[in-house]
């Protein structure tokens, strides 16, 4: 299933780019974290991540639609 | 037009105050966020925020939302910039009006405190050393996802 991932800050340095479309096998947004995390050797763990799907924040064990826009959220620090 | 706002460009809170105008208002406050020159003991040459625009809008109309509902205020407007801004420039701008000034002041604090903790906005700083750090906020440190 195709999946649109959208990158900010920290991650979108270490993935080197802001968004991709990816092909994956991945059921849940956790499993597309672990999936991407090894690919490219991220350093934020899970726990450190929220994630939302479709411009909503999510549950980490959803169930991903092909299609779905997904974004890992690194701890912010707006103001 | 929505409460809360991003912007790529200078923000300027004389501007937005003239939105808030209301004669039952007799109380404004206003919280703006400067860009400082030190954080943590480093030296600061400038910032760069990035947001994640559509969830970041969504969240802060939610927390302002909030606010109006918890406290008993008139209205208020949120401004974030995004991009590279210079030291001294302004960050956020909060305002807020009401009838009397207490609920005002709480309003504004309860909008920037959320703010920081959930709006998914990020804040790169650059050093005078030529290093670059992403920074996370103490607050969201202490509260675990």
């Amino acid at each position: 299933m195709k999946i649109n991932i959208s990158y900010f800050a920290i991650l979108q340095d270490e993935r080197g780019l802001p968004s991709e479309e990816l092909e994956t096998l991945a059921g849940t947004p956790s499993e597309l974290y672990s999936e991407l995390k090894n690919k490219h050797s991220l350093s934020l763990t899970k726990c450190k991540l929220k994630v939302a799907v479709n411009d909503e924040f999510t549950d980490w064990d959803s169930k991903l639609q092909e299609g779905d826009k997904v974004v890992f959220i690194p701890p912010v620090a707006g103001g | 037009m929505a409460k809360f706002r991003i912007s790529s460009s200078t923000v300027d809170p004389e501007v937005l105050k003239k939105e808030l105008f209301d004669p039952k208002a007799g109380g404004f406050v206003s919280f703006e966020g400067w860009v400082r020159n030190k954080n943590e003991g480093k030296d600061v040459t400038h910032l760069e925020y990035q947001a994640y625009y559509a969830l970041a809008v969504k969240e802060g109309e939610k927390i302002i939302a909030e606010a109006l509902e918890k406290f008993d205020v008139l209205d208020a407007l949120v401004d974030h910039r995004v991009g590279d801004l210079q030291i001294g420039e302004i960050a956020v701008v909060v305002h807020v009006t009401s009838v009397h000034r207490g609920p005002a002041f709480d309003a504004c604090e309860y909008i920037i405190d959320e703010l920081k903790i959930r709006v998914p906005i990020w804040k790169k700083e650059h050093y005078t050393d030529g290093n670059t750090g992403w920074i996370e906020c103490h607050e969201c440190a202490k509260h675990a996802h």
